[in-house]
């Protein structure tokens, strides 16, 4: 059965706003409480949202966070414009990281973000071109 | 428990975040890797961390931590107070450091 869409929302993100960043998280999370969706979800979608949304603060020129909700499931698209990851398969390994000194120093740069949000997530996808952008699909189920 | 409850048996300072001093507590994190505690952090843990930029608020705020208790006197910048007064996260304050912290809550069955 095709499952309708229910809503979109969709947040830009800024490059090096350490200030703001969280934001998008935080407002998604605030509507799917609103929803109530089961908080063991929520909580995943918060942690793949959260990183998916520092690495654009971190790494990217700036991009946005898009979450479409439908009934049994959410589909996150986190897009930015680069500079793009020149090797994915080394990008997913845990403990990797290109974070500068001072992203390091403000306790992120683990080489964390991108295991966890596939962790979190239910499916995973991960693209990129250098130069030009990344693109993460990240789709959680709610049952 | 109540955050306002470890304020007074430990004399911290509350910095910000007054409103949710009536929150619950229940487990402690210590960590100060950002990704490590978004993964393993619990709702209503109090969180021992030195770091002191205002994103430590959004990472509380996602995971619902009852409180964030910088340690060893470290001052907190005033974007993060500000943030943390926003969502109502308490934000406290200790000469002690992270260990004597923990040994602190633990002999208050935290």
């Amino acid at each position: 059965m095709l499952m309708e869409e229910l809503l979109s929302v969709k947040y830009d993100v800024i490059s090096g706003d350490f200030i703001r960043g969280g934001e998008a998280s935080s407002n998604l999370k605030k509507l799917l409480n609103q929803l109530g969706i089961r908080s063991d979800v929520v909580k995943r979608i918060c942690v793949a949202c959260y990183e998916a949304e520092m690495n654009i603060v971190i790494h990217s020129v700036g991009g946005y966070i898009q979450a479409k909700i439908y009934n049994d499931r959410i589909e996150i698209i986190a897009y930015d414009n680069g500079p793009g990851i020149p090797d994915i398969e080394l990008a997913m390994q845990e403990g990797y990281s290109t974070a500068s000194e001072i992203a390091r120093e403000m306790g992120f740069g683990g080489g964390m973000g991108l295991p966890n949000i596939k962790r979190s997530s239910d499916e995973f996808y991960i693209t990129s071109e250098v130069g030009k952008y990344t693109k993460l699909k990240i789709i959680i189920y709610f049952d | 428990m109540k955050v306002k409850d470890i304020v007074d048996a430990l004399k911290l300072r509350v910095l910000a975040g007054e409103k949710g001093l009536n929150r619950e507590a229940n487990g402690v994190y210590t960590c100060d890797l950002l990704s490590w505690v978004m993964s393993h952090g619990k709702k209503n843990n109090v969180w021992i961390t030195v770091q002191i930029h205002p994103n430590i608020v959004a990472v509380a705020s996602l995971l619902e931590f009852s409180c964030i208790i910088i340690p060893e006197n470290i001052s907190v910048e005033e974007t993060t107070l500000t943030k943390a007064n926003e969502e109502n996260i308490p934000i406290l304050q200790s000469n002690l450091n992270a260990y004597e912290i923990c040994v602190e809550l633990n002999k208050l069955g935290v």
